[in-house]
């Protein structure tokens, strides 16, 4: 079947794909708060303390204040800053977070209500390469707004994130290239059903840490949050925002985070494969998601941030031989087997 | 420090001698194994402390108890026999405070309608908690136990004039509104 301007794998009736996006966005931005409050809580405990718990049964209500409090605060902005990029700035962040959720594979055909519904965004056949365009977008709301900030401290943190992100998506990318060759398709439903006899995080594990390393880096997380290094940079390229365009990147990050999971989920464990009958694939999907959420939670707890020589020695030195070597290993064994 | 006067003979005592304690050479397989386990070990001990539990003392509704020597809000206080104040307005403690804090004015008691069982009394007895340091140096020179220092901490306000308590505050039996710490503690 085909769209317009896409070659897709399945799709339904316009409306079906409207209301499917509808609830994808809703779910995930359900979640998305409940990540932040979780977040802080998990640290907490990583440093035997309780984290947020005033606002509401434990602490469960702590996104909802945060957000009222930001949103209270002035549009404020700086006297030097260029307005439009300015503004533009968060806008690209989140939206290029959000485009992924599209390609997120929650589970099979499905019969719902008599059709078939495809229990994802969109199936389209360049897959994972759409992800790379628009998680490479973000890095354009990274630079723009801490270049339109007018501000040295955020310029240096912009340029920080720019050779970051630059480093790090090389590597990224070949690290997914290995289960691709496996299971030779770009889309991700795709590659979730080749792993029906195996997780690709059996014979791809050294893939996995580098995508897992590699999307740390992608969500400007610890150990190689440089970009917004606090103790250096102030708050890096998001020094000058304030009130709910400071929460746009915050939101941002998490989103970015949640994507990132959801991607490496549906590359490396399996996407919504799991026992049961098939209405439960998105909770499985959603389970994997979430674990390796987690993994970024805990990473951080326990991880001092890296020197910006190691960040990129690490990513150049490091991680890009290894998935190279990778990618030649597995293209080899793919052809021989 | 075998062999260092061969190696650094113009040293004269080997004890002289400081051997600076390096991390290892990074580098090789070695070196990528002991990243991989010294990052495992990092995120074992964090995980660690999620099972240990949280240490926190959720202060306004918990409280550290204070030792029972604990020197908090002063105390003024009466015979109990009597009713008596205690103080006679001497002053003692207000030329031992360091930080100048406590304002005594004394006047005679009246036979018929006594205040204090000696032959003053403190008429006007102020302590500024603004700059009182909680030293104990009133308590020590105080010759008839009349002033004492309490274990109550949490006597932050929102006027300076409000922190300065005047005698009916610090004669009135106070909230008692800290744990004191047990034996076993």
């Amino acid at each position: 079947m085909s769209l317009p301007l896409a070659e897709v794998g399945f799709a339904e009736a316009a409306w079906v794909m409207v209301a499917k996006s509808l609830v994808i966005f809703a779910v995930v931005f359900a979640i998305i708060p409940v990540l932040t409050v979780v977040e802080r809580k998990v640290l907490g405990r990583f440093q035997a303390r309780y984290g947020p718990n005033r606002v509401g049964a434990f602490g469960m209500m702590q996104p909802l204040a945060d957000a009222l409090k930001l949103i209270g605060k002035e549009a404020f902005s700086p006297d030097r800053s260029v307005p439009l990029l300015w503004t533009l700035g968060p806008i690209l962040v989140v939206f290029s977070g959000i485009t992924v959720l599209a390609i997120l594979p929650w589970g099979n055909v499905q019969e719902i209500g008599g059709g078939d519904v495809g229990l994802y965004g969109i199936d389209i056949s360049i897959g994972i390469l759409f992800f790379f365009a628009f998680s490479a977008f973000a890095f354009y709301g990274l630079l723009l707004g801490g270049w339109a900030s007018g501000s040295k401290y955020s310029f240096l943190g912009a340029m920080r994130s720019a050779a970051q992100l630059i480093s790090y998506e090389i590597s990224m990318a070949l690290a997914l290239l290995g289960p691709i060759l496996i299971a030779g398709t770009l889309s991700l439903t795709g590659v979730v059903e080749a792993q029906d006899s195996y997780w690709f995080i059996g014979p791809q594990v050294v893939a996995f840490l580098i995508f897992m390393v590699a999307g740390f880096a992608e969500c400007n997380r610890a150990p190689f949050d440089l970009p917004e290094a606090d103790a250096e940079l102030v708050a890096g390229y998001q020094t000058e925002y304030g009130g709910m365009r400071f929460g746009s990147f915050m939101l941002a990050e998490y989103l970015e985070m949640f994507v990132i999971s959801g991607i490496a989920a549906t590359f490396f464990l399996g996407g919504w494969m799991g026992p049961g009958p098939g209405f439960l694939d998105p909770l499985w999907m959603l389970l994997k998601t979430l674990a390796l959420v987690f993994v970024f939670f805990w990473v951080r707890a326990t991880l001092p941030r890296l020197r910006y020589d190691q960040l990129m020695a690490l990513g150049w030195k490091v991680m890009l031989p290894v998935a190279t070597v990778n990618v030649i290993v597995t293209a080899t064994l793919v052809t021989v087997l | 420090m075998d062999g260092s006067s061969e190696k650094f003979p113009y040293l004269e005592n080997a004890d002289e001698l400081v051997v600076v304690q390096r991390g290892p050479e990074p580098g090789g397989l070695k070196g990528v194994w002991r990243s991989f386990r010294e990052t495992g070990r990092g995120l074992k001990t964090t995980l660690a402390r999620v099972f240990e539990g949280p240490k926190t003392i959720q202060y306004p509704e918990e409280k550290t108890p204070v030792y029972p020597r604990f020197r908090g809000r002063h105390k003024l206080h009466r015979f109990e026999d009597t009713g008596l104040e205690k103080c006679v307005g001497c002053s003692l403690c207000a030329a031992a405070c360091p930080a100048d804090c406590i304002r005594v004015v004394a006047a005679e008691n009246d036979p018929a309608n006594r205040v204090s069982a000696g032959e003053r009394y403190a008429a006007v007895y102020e302590i500024n908690m603004a700059r009182c340091i909680f030293c104990g140096y009133c308590e020590v020179a105080c010759p008839f136990d009349a002033i004492t220092m309490g274990h109550e901490y949490e006597i932050a306000d929102y006027n300076r004039e409000d922190l300065i308590f005047t005698k009916e505050i610090l004669l009135a039996e106070p909230l008692e509104r800290t744990p004191l710490r047990t034996e076993d503690e």
